[in-house]
This record gives structure tokens, sequence and C-alpha cells, in this order.
């Protein structure tokens, strides 16, 4: 069974309203690295708040870890095992201090205080913010807000993280450090991720890629089936990160270099 | 000098932060400035400044010549003179329709109905949204990337000679930044409009500015063409800045020992640069 599974799901905001997501069927595996990738207003928000119950299917199911979402008793079973982080750091953190705000969601749970610490700390630990525990999260950095906000959910001890656009707001250095952070929980502790970006740099590491447009799921695949056709992203408003396109007219001028994803592929091809 | 600044230092008084750390600087018309640094580095206080929305702790700003921060200025004047697109601009938007929210500005500038009207036509021309189909809508009913040009299409109603803006693309899908990337050029090359672009992409600095200044710690620690800003990798990272990829390629080439220039960053000239030492038609220095 997987660990995620979207069944013919149909849901529009408003009955008047078109759908925004159009007939959805998902599997995503324990451990896997999904990158959601596509136009704004093409349903790829939307699609992440059915994961943990900020919304619920008009038609279909969607299931996490066999509960169905649309069940109310199973509303805070799933939002424990799907933690959620959004793209603007200012909105998520609450508290006065960086642990408090980390310990908030495990003191909802009601867990005891010696646990919590031990939560806390080892969830700072876990995104590289370890000796911040008394730090103002007003005078962080935004990556370093944003990690703090990772950590606050790793504390809950979720099955997956859904990110929503979380490196919008940051400059590059946040970026590399959300990222890492990401892709560190995901290889080295199992956590399985749902990343929703606009950087296609970003999504090179996913396991599998799924291209929305209009509510639909229009493409999936691996990065390397994903950037095998660059004139069909093109059409469908995605851009193609530059060094892929570099390749692509390398090749195009007779060059023979395999297809590549990144700058290091790309370099270490033409060498 | 259309706008100069002269031993500006910048404290935020309630937080104890020194934004802006004695910084001297004149920008020119018609330039198109690519002000760049990691978050905190003092850009947003730095464009605040050149139209008046916070004063200098000690320093002075002029604008045009005329020193902008005394009692006898009018800020009106220089807030239509320089406009400025904060981030995150739709998060402001609040009329009822769309043509009501651009024509907040002109209608201030006590400007009669026809021409607030044509400034709002235009403006809406502008930025790609069709008067017919928008000008009645609610702007809370548009998708994020239309809102963003709603919000911007209102400073530009305005007529400003320098547009500022902060972070204009973010958030913004691939096709929404391609059209925002075009606009500015547009604006830059046909209303000869000064244009200062604060962005954390360095592709978007390195295709649209002919001047980069670099802020770190509230100081301009780099001001020049992007073609030597961005060949200073070594500099660039340490402030915690990208270079654009394509310029990041060709320095790593370089070091496994080809022979090409490490000072470019569109696509067609690295394919060239990388042909010519492919096919060994370069003549090594």
């Amino acid at each position: 069974m997987s660990l995620i599974e979207i069944k013919n799901v149909n849901f529009s905001y408003n009955e008047m309203d078109k759908l925004a997501l159009k007939n959805i069927n998902l599997n995503v595996d324990r451990g896997e690295f999904v990158a959601v990738i596509g136009a704004n207003g093409s349903g790829k928000s939307t699609l992440a708040k059915l994961l943990n119950v900020l919304l619920k299917p008009d038609e279909g199911e969607v299931l996490v870890d066999g509960l169905s979402t649309s069940n109310n008793e199973n509303t805070w079973d799933i939002r424990q095992e799907v933690g959620m982080v959004f793209q603007n750091p200012d909105n998520q953190l609450v508290a006065s201090m960086v642990e408090d705000d980390v310990a908030f969601g495990p003191e909802n749970l009601g867990i005891p205080g010696p646990e919590i610490r031990k939560r806390v700390d080892h969830a700072l630990e876990l995104v590289e913010m370890e000796g911040y525990q008394k730090h103002a999260p007003h005078k962080l950095s935004g990556g370093q807000k944003q990690r703090v906000a990772i950590a606050g959910v790793i504390a809950m001890e979720p099955i997956s993280i859904v990110l929503d656009e979380p490196t919008a707001m940051l400059d590059p250095q946040g970026r590399e450090e959300v990222m890492d952070t990401i892709l560190n929980l995901n290889k080295n502790k199992n956590i399985t991720v749902v990343h929703i970006t606009h950087f296609m740099e970003e999504i090179i590491y996913a396991d599998k890629i799924l291209v929305m447009s209009q509510g639909e799921i229009v493409k999936r695949g691996t990065p390397r089936e994903i950037f095998h056709n660059l004139e069909e992203l093109e059409q469908i408003d995605l851009a193609v990160p530059e060094v892929v396109k570099l390749a692509d007219e390398l090749r195009k001028a007779g060059i023979n270099i395999p297809e590549v994803l990144s700058i290091d592929e790309l370099v270490n091809s033409l060498c | 000098m259309l706008i100069e600044l002269k031993n500006v230092t910048h404290v935020y008084e309630q937080q104890n932060v020194m934004a802006l750390d004695n910084v001297s600087l004149s920008i020119d018309k018609n330039e198109f400035i690519g002000l760049v640094g990691h978050t905190g580095s003092g850009k947003s206080t730095l464009v605040q400044l050149f139209n008046g929305l916070i004063n200098p702790t000690d320093g002075k700003v002029f604008i045009d010549g005329t020193k902008i921060n005394s009692e006898k200025i009018n800020l009106k004047d220089i807030r239509r003179k320089i406009g400025l697109v904060f981030q995150y601009p739709e998060h402001q938007l609040f009329e009822e329709t769309v043509y009501e929210d651009i024509a907040f500005g002109p209608k201030n500038l006590d400007l009669s109905k026809e021409k607030t009207d044509k400034r709002v036509k235009e403006a809406m021309e502008l930025v790609d949204l069709d008067f017919e189909e928008f000008h009645n809508r609610s702007p809370f009913n548009l998708s994020g990337g239309q809102q963003r040009r709603v919000a911007i299409a209102g400073v530009l109603a305005m007529g400003p000679e320098v547009l500022i803006l902060d972070e204009p693309s973010a958030g913004l899908d691939p096709k929404g930044r391609e059209r925002l990337i075009e606009l500015l050029y547009y604006l830059h090359q046909n209303y000869n409009m000064t244009i200062i672009l604060i962005s954390h992409r360095m592709e978007e600095i390195a295709r649209l500015s002919n001047r980069v200044i670099v802020l770190d710690n509230g100081k301009i620690v780099m001001d020049d063409h992007p073609r030597k800003i961005f060949s200073q990798r070594q500099k660039l990272q340490e402030l915690g800045l990208d270079i654009p990829e394509i310029t990041l390629v060709l320095n790593k080439l370089k070091n496994k020992g080809f022979n090409v220039r490490t000072d470019l960053f569109k696509i067609s000239e690295a394919k060239n640069e990388i042909l010519a030492e492919l096919r060994g038609k370069k003549n090594v220095n």
C-alpha cells in the first residue's frame, strides 16, 4: 500500500466555479521525494491542502496510510502524519523563542514535557539549528526561519512533509540551506517529501515529478523523462533550467553529450 | 544626477539595527540598476530612502539636485516621480474593481476623469491586462500573477520617471516571470524609464541591468557592469550570492582547463564560446 493514495479526486472551491482539481490519481510511496510543478493557478497548492485535510475532495478519495481524509475522525491522525510548510516563514512562526515555536505542535498533542524537550532539541539538530533554542525567530534570516518552521513539523514526528513553495521568498543562500535540509530529511531520515516549487533546479533530486496544468496532472515521470522534451514543457509554460537548455543547444550544434540535469553533469560530460 | 545619496546612514532605532552604513551613491537618468545582496543587507531600506518613505538617520538624499528630507519639500512630487513596487504588492490591493485600484494614484494627483481614464488604460495595456475584460472585475478574484500586474499598473499609472521594484518576480511562475522581464525591458527602452530592480535571481539581473550594485551589511561592496560583477564568483560566494547558471558552467569548465571566458551569461554566448573551444578554433593565449 502506498503511503498516500489519491483516487479519482475532483475539487472545486465554489460550486459555480470550474474544477480546481480534475480527476487526480496519484500514489506516493514511503520515502519517496515527489516534486510538483506547474503554472500559478494550476492546482498545486490545492493538491497540497488535500493531503493534510485543509481541504476535502468533492469526489473521490484521499488516503493517508490507509486513512481517508473524508472521515472527520481521521483528521488529527492524518495531520500528525503529514506536516505542512508554507511559503512565508513569517506567517508560520508564532512564539517569541525558537524552542517554543518548535514545541508548539507537540504540546498540542499533549506530549509530556521531557519528551517535548527531547523532540525539540532533536528537530533543531536535524535542521542544523542547534544552539538557537533561546533565539528570537524574528531576528533570524529567511533560511533560518524556514528551517525552524520545518523543525516544528519534524517535532510532530510525521511520516511525510508537504512543502508549498518553501523557498520562494528566500535569497540564494537561504534556498540552498532549506533544500539541503529537505534532502537530508528525505535521504537520511526516510521522510516522504512532496515539494511544490517554481524553481526547476530544485526538482532534479526528485524521484518523481508531477506537472500540473489547469487542475490536472498532465505529465509525470523522473526528472530525466520530464526534461527530455523541452518544446513540450515550454508549451505548458514551464521553464527549463538554463543548463538543460545550453546542453540542448550544444547537442543541436553537433556536440555529443548525454542528457544532463545539473551544472556538474554538463561540465563533466564536456571534459 | 537623478538620485544622489551622500554619506547616508540609517538606523532602525527600535531594533537597534544599522541598516545602512555611510552609503554614497549616484544614479543617472535611464540607468537600469540591479540591486543585490542577501536578506538583511539593506536593499529595501535603501530604496525606501529614494522616495522619502523613510528619512536617513544621518546624511543627505537628493532627487534631481534637491535635498528631499526637509519640511519644504512636497513628498507627493517625489513619489509621483519615483514609483516603488513593494514585495508582494498584490497584498496591498484594496479597491472593489481593478479600475478603481489602478486609478487610485492618478486620482490623488488631482487628474481629471479623462486623464485618469487614459492613464489607467495605458497602464493596463503595458502590463498586458485587457481593459474591457478586467476593468470591472474584483482584484481579489484574479490569479496571483494577474494581481501582481494590477499592482504594478497602479504604480505605472502615476507616470513615474523612476521605477523601483523589490523582488517583483518572487512567487511568479516561469511564464509570469518572463512577461515581467519583457515589461521592464520595454519600459526601459521605450519610455526611457530609470529602473532599479531588486532580485535574488541573478539570471534576471544579468539579462536586464547595465549596472549592478551589491550591498552587504549596509555597505556598498561592489558597483560595476554586470560582466565585471559576475566574473567574480569567489567574492560573490563569500557574500552569500549566486552567479547566473550559465556563468557557473563556464567557471567550472575553466577550472577544468577549458580556455573560456567567464563573464558571459547568455545561453547563446556560452554555446558559441564552448563550441569554439571544443573545435579548437580559439587561439591559445
